[in-house]
């Protein structure tokens, strides 16, 4: 392992004091949490916005915490969920009294201590909702296992929430729009290589050079399969065709991301989003908007993922509304 | 007969993170295959944190230190071992309130704990997750009076080699379907350590 590190148990921690005192101007932590909210947090009349995770994922997700998106992100150690006290001190310090939206990924580990979290807060009277985000399409849709993943379409649903829960709506209205957002997103990833989480030194897997992970999550896990490496066109022309067969696309309208998983140049996100163009306009699919870059990343894994946001005019509405967040400025 | 006093349970919590320290890289190296590689890490850090609170601290009962136990790793762990344990030691902590812990309260307290992991997890039998090590001891415990607590470590191990011809329908492994056949459970492997704990505790004791 290879790492720019000091002390492997260390790296979380270190991170926060970076991003704190980088961006002090925007973002606090909330003394002994991992939690950092909004500086100008709880924000009087507004629905306060939570989401979090497992480190590994920057910028997720304090990169999305400001204005017109989040007012907290929690953070847990490498990719793992944090704990219950932890969100409950993220919603405390958000709660402006109009009541507290938690953005859950769906994995086990998060849903469980988000819940907690939840209950918690609710004793003390705060009014909490959660919504939990399902986009990756790699995996089955069943009610008999955990389910599909959460992954790069969260930041879609911070996006719209946060306008929506910006513009003064209720927590309601505010939980309708983000539900309404995981209804018409849609990713699935792939990785070329694996990631090291720092505190394990080995890398969860090995790929050869002349093979490829299909359906990966955001974890550094396996996909789905493992198959040949193809050409950049001929694995875009694989994922979209999983992805727009879930929900109907029909001449619709769509926004679009293009995430790298961390060690995937622009150059290649941009040979991806040629072809998702191309294919979508074969499609009659209309692009409305794109977003290429890193969004929701697994460390230093190489590969990427494709979202596709099936969008109206509220969700149009929510995505062009303007947003202070360092990792999606509008 | 009393199987479990205050001080061997305060050593059941050391012996388990003896364990889950030694093993902590074996626990990881299962999770890389069917998760994300960071049980070990999420296991070392949580009875580390247990035994530092249980060193410094008084109690009178083994209920406060079962309490004390599941706070800790539900504050400290994480994941979705987190709030599993958390709960388990927590439910068996409220099962043996002003008890004192003989086989048939230790049973309804495993019982208790039992119920506790599915209800978070809504796992089942079988589903290749720690539930199935949980289920084992409770139907280990259930039958009549222990006299060789080594049986207890012999049915958990005989469930681990189980799981590891499981697909995993539950948590983070189920993603990967067929591929989590031949892989021993991570959570599984975890709670082998606990029991193996246990039953070393015990057998000291009488
Ligand atoms: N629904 C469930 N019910 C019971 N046990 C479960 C469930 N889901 C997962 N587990 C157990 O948890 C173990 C994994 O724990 P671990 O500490 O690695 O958390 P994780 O799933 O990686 O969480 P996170 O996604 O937040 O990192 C599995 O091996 C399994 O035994
Ligand atoms: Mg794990």
């Amino acid at each position: 392992m290879k790492k720019v590190v000091n002390n492997v148990d260390q790296v979380v921690e270190e991170m926060l004091d970076g991003i704190v005192t980088a961006h002090s101007d925007s973002i606090k932590r909330i003394d002994n949490t991992t939690v950092l909210v909004r500086q100008d947090a709880p924000i009087k009349g507004k629905v306060g916005l939570v989401s979090g995770g497992g480190s590994g994922h920057e910028p997720a997700h304090a990169g999305y915490i400001g204005q017109g998106m989040l007012d907290a992100a929690v953070v847990g150690e490498v990719f793992t969920s944090p704990t219950p006290d932890q969100v409950y001190e993220a919603i405390k310090a958000v709660d402006s009294g109009e009541g507290v939206l938690l953005i859950i990924k769906n994995y086990t580990g998060d849903v469980m201590n988000f819940e907690m979290a939840a209950e918690l807060a609710e004793v003390e009277g705060i009014n909490v909702e959660k919504v939990i985000v399902d986009d990756d399409v790699a995996v089955e849709d069943s009610t008999f296992t955990t389910g599909r993943r959460g992954i790069a379409g969260t930041v879609f649903v911070h996006k719209v929430a946060g306008a929506i829960a910006e513009s003064g709506a209720s927590l309601t209205e505010v939980r309708a729009a983000a539900e309404k957002v995981i209804a018409n997103v849609r990713s699935m990833g792939v990785a070329l290589s694996a990631c090291t989480v720092p505190a394990a030194g080995k890398s969860s897997f090995a790929l050869d050079d002349n093979e490829m992970e299909i359906g990966i999550g955001i974890h550094g896990e396996s996909g789905i399969e493992r198959v040949p490496l193809q050409s950049a066109d001929k694995i875009v022309e694989r994922l979209l065709n999983q992805i727009t067969a879930d929900i109907d696309y029909q001449d619709s309208e769509v926004a679009v991301m293009v995430n790298g998983m961390g060690a995937t140049p622009e150059m290649e996100l941009y040979i991806v989003y040629r072809h998702v163009a191309k294919l979508l306009a074969e499609k009659g699919i209309t692009i409305y908007n794109k977003w290429v870059g890193e969004y929701m990343t697994a460390l230093e894994m190489s590969g990427f993922s494709i979202t596709l946001l099936k969008v109206d005019d509220q969700l149009k509405d929510g995505l062009n509304a303007i947003s202070q967040a360092k990792a999606f400025r509008v | 007969m009393i199987i479990l006093t205050v001080e061997q349970t305060k050593q059941w919590m050391q012996e388990i993170q003896k364990r889950m320290e030694a093993n902590k890289e074996q626990l990881t190296a299962l999770d890389q295959a069917i998760g994300d590689g960071d049980h070990g890490i999420n296991m070392a850090r949580g009875f580390n944190e247990v035994v530092n609170k249980i060193d410094d601290t008084e109690y009178d009962s083994v209920a406060d230190v079962l309490k004390s136990a599941a706070m800790t790793l539900t504050a400290k762990v994480g994941g979705a071992s987190g709030p599993l344990y958390g709960t388990a030691f927590l439910k068996m902590s409220m099962a043996l309130q002003d008890k004192e812990v003989n086989q048939q309260n230790f049973k309804e307290a495993i019982d208790a704990a039992l119920a506790g992991i599915k209800m978070r997890g809504n796992a089942e039998f079988g589903e290749k997750t720690m539930y199935d090590v949980w289920y084992q001891v409770a139907e280990f415990l259930a039958s009549e009076n222990v006299e060789d607590w080594e049986e207890m470590i012999e049915a958990c191990q005989a469930t681990i080699e189980d799981t590891r011809e499981m697909v995993a329908t539950k948590g983070r492994a189920s993603y990967l379907k067929e591929r989590t056949l031949g892989h021993v459970d991570p959570g599984s492997m975890s709670s082998f350590y606990i029991f193996e704990a246990l039953v070393a505790v015990i057998e000291v004791g009488n």
